[in-house]
């Protein structure tokens, strides 16, 4: 299936004889693939850094927040609409600000990162943390657990695939993140390869900077989601 | 098979159970409610009710749906504080729940992300109990309700009387006093149901405690209980309380004496007749 598209793309270029800067050939695309390789592979490795920091310091900052927002009422008020705003603000209008506060290294990329991430997250950490069915904590009250005990024993691992849902989501947002943080300013990362390549008209070297960037987002979604077959093993 | 008890009542008693025991040598009955209601808003949905339990019996109350009967059985659990009215254990007020009350719910309630022996286990991880011992009367449980080569499955794999069994090991691990069934059968299907409530109740006599059965299946209501407790539609009140004086064990049979069924006629009578009115 992915094979005869591949086919037909290739066809039509050269049947209509699209020019190469508006619509290159797979095999183009491949060819100049491998002849910036080198280029591909180190800005690549700069994107997925960007990504896979901003996406673990996201986690790191949501969790603490979600338990606080879950369990205190006046934090939730006080928080949520806080966050809400956050996330309502496009994050590409943001990251010229960011950029201007941070300067153009790798902090700036991160801290986008951060902001597209947290927010699917949190918001799942949250609603698993409520969503522990009434019988559940009926019976750790009869046991006269304490509120840690009930956390540990049943909220948290109750939460646990809201958790990954959250993360699901936030990964393929953070490597957009990235991107975006990279459009705005910077001397590295596919983003760059990606605004660099257009400006010179190297179309098929923006095709595979895009295809990589592609590959890249999946693969981290298929690793969370391999994390989370290995940490849920439970049905309901 | 050898009785593993709870070895941790004996040999190392906790605060609680001491001071339980001490508690039992007065007169006072184990479970004494005087003029309990409970209201929902403006909404009287439970007595005032009466009702005394002294210990070792088996007490079975029986009502229609909505009568407020799991109402009372969360009261006496400590899950919920009465409106109106006194409830007492020995003789003192109750205030929340109590270790030495194991409440089976409707629902078998598992732990679904942990194993059988684990779930099994919760209440020695809360308390906690003494580890060992705990896990040794957690096998023995789990041998005696034919559960043992499924110790180490997750609750998703097992059929619902399997659920229901592990439940009812875990309401009975740190071998409580009382031990509350809330419709324990209620998801099952019929035929596991008899099953079931049978190999349950002849554990139940094995091992000698207090328990309080809410069911809305008379049968079911008779045939396990020394007591039958009667409770009128909303708001629920005592219509009925007598003794059952059907001998043990009881088995499929016993549902065709005529005692059984003079008993079952008299539960139906009262049930329907304040329904028409």
């Amino acid at each position: 299936m992915y094979v005869a598209l591949l086919v037909l793309w290739e066809l039509s270029v050269h049947t209509f004889a699209v020019p190469s800067w508006i619509l290159p050939a797979p095999t183009l695309i491949a060819a100049t693939a491998r002849s910036w390789a080198p280029d591909l592979i180190y800005n690549s490795y700069i994107t997925i850094a960007e990504t896979l920091v901003g996406f673990l310091l996201a986690l790191v900052l949501s969790l603490p927040l979600a338990i606080m927002i879950a369990f205190t009422v006046v934090l939730r008020q006080l928080l949520y609409p806080i966050l809400l705003a956050l996330q309502s603000i496009p994050k590409v209008a943001l990251a010229p600000l960011v950029i201007l506060w941070l300067g153009v290294g790798t902090a700036p990329k991160v801290v986008v990162v951060i902001l597209v991430s947290f927010f699917p997250i949190l918001v799942n950490v949250v609603a698993g943390l409520e969503a522990v069915p009434k019988p559940m904590l009926d019976l750790m009250h009869s046991l006269k657990a304490s509120e840690a005990a009930i956390f540990r024993r049943v909220r948290a691992p109750f939460a646990t695939p809201y958790l990954f849902t959250g993360c699901k989501i936030a990964i393929t947002f953070a490597v957009i993140g990235a991107v975006i943080g990279e459009f705005v300013a910077a001397q590295e990362g596919l983003g760059y390869m990606i605004i660099i390549s257009t400006a010179q008209s190297l179309t098929p070297l923006a095709f595979a900077a895009i295809i990589l960037l592609t590959f890249i987002s999946i693969g981290f979604f298929y690793a969370v989601e391999f994390l989370e077959r290995r940490f849920v093993t439970w049905h309901l | 098979m050898k009785h593993v008890g709870a070895a941790w009542q004996q040999s190392s008693p906790t605060a609680e159970s001491a001071s339980t025991a001490e508690q039992s040598r007065n007169d006072a009955p184990l479970i004494e409610l005087s003029n309990v209601s409970k209201y929902f808003g403006e909404l009287r949905a439970l007595g005032p009710i009466d009702l005394a339990i002294a210990g070792a019996s088996f007490v079975s109350i029986v009502g229609p749906s909505g009568c407020g009967k799991s109402t009372l059985l969360r009261l006496i659990s400590g899950l919920d504080r009465p409106s109106e009215g006194r409830l007492q254990r020995y003789g003192a007020d109750l205030d929340g729940p109590s270790r030495q009350v194991g409440i089976m719910f409707q629902d078998h309630v598992l732990l679904p992300w942990a194993s059988l022996l684990e779930n099994v286990m919760l209440p020695a991880d809360v308390f906690p109990l003494p580890r060992a011992a705990a896990l040794e009367r957690a096998r023995w449980l789990l041998e005696l309700t034919g559960l043992k080569d499924f110790a180490d499955h997750k609750p998703h794999m097992l059929s619902g009387g399997m659920k229901q069994r592990a439940a009812f090991c875990r309401a009975l691990l740190p071998d409580p006093e009382l031990l509350l069934l809330d419709e324990p059968f209620g998801a099952l299907d019929a035929l596991s149901r008899e099953e079931l409530s049978l190999e349950l109740s002849r554990l139940w006599q094995d091992l000698a405690r207090t328990a309080i059965l809410i069911t809305h299946d008379i049968e079911e209501a008779i045939l396990l209980g020394d007591r039958l407790i009667v409770m009128s539609q909303r708001p629920g009140r005592i219509l009925l309380d007598i003794r059952i004086d059907l001998p043990r064990p009881r088995d499929v049979d016993t549902a065709k004496r005529q005692r059984f069924l003079e008993i079952k006629q008299m539960a139906r009578d009262l049930i329907f007749r304040r329904k028409q009115a």
